[in-house]
């Protein structure tokens, strides 16, 4: 009899394990992001941060990747193949989660450079024709609807960003990207991408 | 890496196209750029001066109005004038009839005259009186909301924006979303 109990015992425990380990298999899609994304989806370059992103941005990008609308080298490179399998619900699922996420800002960029990114940003300079990013991206850099957060993302990432478009790769961000980031100097993308850095 | 920015007109209107949108239908951002498309040149050529003598309050248009000379601003008017791309929508539906009736018939209990009276039945405004049609749902009610706080900022030199001061005063928020709905819609 208590032979018996202790076999009904030992199932038990390997059943319940069994049923956890399920648990984590439903997870797959997002540990499969965060091998490059990182555990919290803090980013680790080239990869960015995904944490806090606003998700119709997210689900957007993912579309954009799996569409190839989205043809710059670490796109092409990584995440055509990422993104290339995933249903609707699954793009919808992930954008929603790592919106949740807490965002850590990455606070990499040239320190010497953040008055004039912040000018930049915030003003915009009319008599280069440069338009300021704070109406459209929002004044704490945070982003709306489907207008991506910028706040702390990795300097390297920003900046790469505003030079491939200036080199005339397709981000399928819209029309005014790659616009206003070609008529960016080399200097502005560089205060830009560290200003941003910093911003929380 | 740099593309060449000739200046000149073109780079000017290109660069109001970054926000404005690539046929000035306007752009829902985080705040909302209006409509400059098929809009009204005095209409526009009174908005820029108002924004370069601070009667009109707008930190980005300050920046942005200054440096446009005379001739810019009349050429810039008279380009979007001629443009003409659908309105971009996206106001809830369910008060765009009420909208049309305030549009049409005004609020007779709260004094309010009929838009159409001014702006025109089709809302494309004339002269100095702007075009409403296609316009932003959000951009309108910010405008009527705030009228006084940033229209007509100067009392030692009223202008046109003094005539829609009681209009926006005696409309409530709900009537000025449903207008804004209407006309929104209106191609």
């Amino acid at each position: 009899m208590s032979y018996v109990r202790l076999k009904i015992a030992v199932m038990a425990m390997a059943f319940s394990t069994a049923a956890a380990l399920a648990g984590h298999a439903e997870n797959a899609a997002i540990r499969n992001c965060n091998w490059c994304h990182g555990g919290s989806g803090q980013g680790y370059t080239p990869a960015p941060r995904l944490a806090g992103q606003r998700p119709q941005y997210v689900a957007t990008q993912l579309m954009n990747f799996s569409s190839h609308a989205r043809d710059n080298p670490f796109s092409k490179m990584y995440m055509w193949g990422a993104a290339a399998n995933l249903s609707r619900q699954t793009v919808h699922d992930l954008a929603a989660y790592y919106s949740t996420l807490f965002p850590r800002a990455a606070n990499d960029g040239d320190r010497d450079l953040v008055a004039e990114g912040r000018a930049i940003y915030q003003e915009g300079m009319p008599d280069s024709n440069i338009v300021a990013c704070v109406v459209c991206h929002a004044p704490n850099a945070e982003g709306v609807r489907g207008i991506p957060r910028l706040g702390g993302l990795a300097y390297s990432y920003l900046k790469r960003r505003l030079e491939q478009w200036g080199e005339g790769y397709h981000a399928a961000a819209g029309p005014p990207m790659p616009d206003i980031a070609g008529k960016l100097s080399q200097n502005q993308i560089e205060a830009l991408a560290s200003y941003l850095s910093f911003v929380k | 890496m740099n593309k060449v920015v000739t200046g000149g007109i073109q780079a000017k209107l290109s660069y109001c196209k970054d926000c404005h949108g690539p046929s000035a239908q306007g752009y829902d951002g985080y705040f909302p750029i209006p409509r400059l498309a098929g809009q009204q040149t005095e209409y526009l050529e009174n908005q820029l001066r108002a924004f370069i003598e601070h009667r009109r309050t707008n930190n980005i248009m300050f920046n942005v109005a200054h440096a446009l000379s005379p001739g810019m601003i009349a050429a810039l008017a008279a380009d979007f004038r001629a443009l003409d791309p659908k309105p971009i929508g996206g106001a809830p539906t369910r008060f765009v009839a009420l909208g049309r009736t305030i549009f049409q018939d005004g609020v007779p209990d709260a004094n309010v005259a009929a838009c159409a009276a001014c702006h025109g039945p089709e809302a494309t405004g004339s002269g100095p009186i702007p075009r409403l049609a296609g316009q932003l749902y959000p951009y309108l009610i910010k405008e009527l909301v705030n009228w006084g706080k940033e229209r007509g900022q100067n009392p030692a030199k009223p202008d046109t924006s003094a005539i829609m001061s009681p209009v926006a005063h005696s409309l409530t928020r709900s009537q000025i979303e449903a207008v804004a709905a209407y006309v929104s819609y209106l191609k």
